[in-house]
């Protein structure tokens, strides 16, 4: 049934439903963090919050604002749901998912509360496919308790100088090091892998330091297998702010622009290795 | 037993290869039956091939400047080989840019297929490509297997929606299921359905069409009950199965239709110029 002739009846059950035009805008953010088949779906008032997580010390989110959506309906203050991401992606990419100028495919999300599966309606050129996933309960998103008061280093960077860095990381590195420090070197990734130790500097005045507010030197390892997934967010993002915090703590937080040149967020936290001190 | 056919056109020569191609990606080995009118490419349903049977009809006028042929004996004009299809493709993929190609039935150290061809090169001198692609000649005891199937006794016949559309689908409902049910009825509506714990996923096409033939087949010529045309007819199939028919076209037909039994087996058919194709995918409980 085509989705424009959906019954007025039905909306009426559903506790969420979310439609938008071309369904790339949320299957590309959601592939961003699609490196667990889990994730919690948290849809409130002011848009869907879509979290997937890792060994208890990494934590990604998708932020899609409800003004992204051409419809967005929500009957309850928070609206929380757990699906299998991957299956949900081939559903958003049933039709193909490739990018053909003038075509794309139209989304109608639903849910009716807890119990009930996910309903998706997609519809290309004519054809329409339903799609019922189930759902399950949410877990509790962990609070990293990540707070602006307590950052101690922050700069902003464009993704693009980024970009090259990420994709050349030396991947037999056990962990990758962020150095911030008010002096040299500034802001540095480092890896220490098979063939030798290799470090990538950004200085503070440079054109793609778009903001450096740090104050202290800190330098924290991360383990690679965690923040390594963080480079499709990368990929996809035109700015990325990098943060840690006393603990050493590290969010990055990703400017994401979509198809309609709409702004969406993601963002990523990890805990530092453990094992290691910090210099 | 004597084979000799020679193609100088070059569409014809593309059309041919890009015929073997397709053949090559539905099966591994299949029988290739030479007549004076045709080419034949059989896949008889076994249990190892999950049952799938395919025919593949070339009208050889269509494909060949030249052609003759001198079956097994005058009674059995025909000749039957078990071929390797990929082979055949890759040696005819050698040879595109050709003024002519040769395929003969050889017997190198065992009987052959061979392609032969000159190659244009920058000096004045050509260069000649042979290819043998090894046969196995088919006993003519055996010959009963390749027969043409019969249309099976379908309980709706519906035209197919755009094949690229059909196999972005199939393609993501493989990795939710190893099953598909395919159901049709005779108002232009088919459904693509998976069904497992974490997910039903329904594609749902719709204004198809229906072959005029698409009432219920009597053959014997009696009266045909009316079917209701919102009834839907179904069948249970291994994606893979489907997933592989639609992986293999490069080409898009002409006509392309499917016949449902219900419970039984799905039969797709594909018709272009001067190719048919029917596959059939059994249904699964």
């Amino acid at each position: 049934m085509p989705l424009s002739t959906q019954s007025q009846a039905d909306d009426e059950l559903y506790v969420f439903v979310a439609t938008l035009d071309n369904a790339r805008n949320l299957s590309n953010i959601l592939r961003a963090i699609a490196f667990k088949d889990h994730a919690i779906f948290s849809a409130t008032p002011n848009g869907l919050k879509v979290t997937v997580e890792d060994s208890k010390c990494m934590q990604a989110n998708a932020f899609i604002q409800a003004e992204i959506f051409q419809e967005f309906t929500i009957r309850e203050d928070l609206v929380g749901f757990q699906v299998n991401l991957t299956v949900l992606l081939d559903c958003l990419n049933i039709f193909g998912g490739t990018t053909v100028t003038g075509v794309s495919t139209t989304l109608r999300m639903c849910y009716r509360g807890y119990g009930y599966p996910l309903t998706l309606f997609l519809e290309e050129g004519g054809v329409v496919t339903v799609c019922k996933i189930n759902t399950q309960e949410p877990e509790e998103p962990i609070d990293f308790e990540f707070c602006s008061s307590n950052v101690t280093n922050k700069v902003i960077l464009q993704s693009e100088s980024l970009k090259e860095a990420f994709s050349e990381l030396d991947m037999t590195s056990e962990v990758l090091q962020i150095t911030m420090s008010p002096s040299q070197p500034y802001f540095r990734l480092s890896t220490f892998g098979n063939s030798g130790n290799a470090h990538y500097d950004y200085p503070k005045d440079s054109d793609m330091m778009e903001l450096f507010q740090c104050t202290k030197t800190q330098t924290n390892r991360y383990k690679m297998s965690l923040l390594k997934p963080s480079t499709k967010a990368l990929a996809l993002s035109c700015k990325v702010s990098v943060r840690t915090d006393i603990r050493g703590f590290l969010s990055l937080q990703y400017l994401v622009r979509n198809d309609d040149g709409q702004i969406c967020f993601v963002e990523y936290y990890c805990c530092p290795d453990e094992e290691v001190e910090e210099e | 037993m004597k084979f000799r056919g020679k193609i100088i056109d070059i569409a014809c020569l593309n059309h041919f290869t890009r015929v073997i191609t397709t053949i090559s990606k539905l099966t591994k080995t299949c029988v290739l039956r030479l007549t004076p009118d045709h080419l034949y490419f059989v896949l008889s349903g076994k249990v190892a091939n999950g049952g799938v049977s395919m025919w593949c009809e070339l009208s050889q006028v269509n494909f060949f400047d030249e052609y003759q042929m001198e079956g097994v004996s005058s009674e059995d004009n025909e000749i039957c080989l078990e071929v390797t299809p990929e082979n055949l493709s890759r040696a005819l993929k050698t040879v595109q840019n050709a003024k002519a190609v040769k395929v003969k039935l050889t017997k190198k150290h065992c009987p052959c297929l061979t392609v032969a061809a000159e190659l244009p090169t920058l000096s004045s001198v050509s260069r000649v490509v042979t290819h043998d692609v090894p046969v196995d000649v088919i006993p003519r005891r055996l010959w009963n297997e390749f027969k043409e199937p019969d249309m099976p006794d379908f309980d709706v016949s519906i035209y197919l929606p755009p094949l690229k559309t059909m196999k972005n689908v199939v393609d993501r409902m493989k990795n939710l299921s190893n099953f598909l049910v395919m159901e049709a009825n005779l108002s232009g509506e088919m459904n693509l359905k998976i069904d497992t714990d974490l997910v039903s996923v329904t594609t749902h096409f719709r204004d198809l069409g229906n072959p005029p033939w698409g009432e219920d087949s009597s053959q014997d010529g009696g009266p045909s009950q009316s079917r209701d045309p919102e009834a839907m007819a179904e069948a249970r199939v291994d994606i893979r199965k489907l997933q592989q028919f639609l992986m293999g076209q490069q080409v898009n037909p002409s006509k392309a239709m499917c016949n449902i039994v219900h419970h039984g087996v799905v039969h797709l058919i594909l018709l272009h110029e001067d190719v048919s194709l029917q596959y059939f995918i059994p249904a699964v409980a």
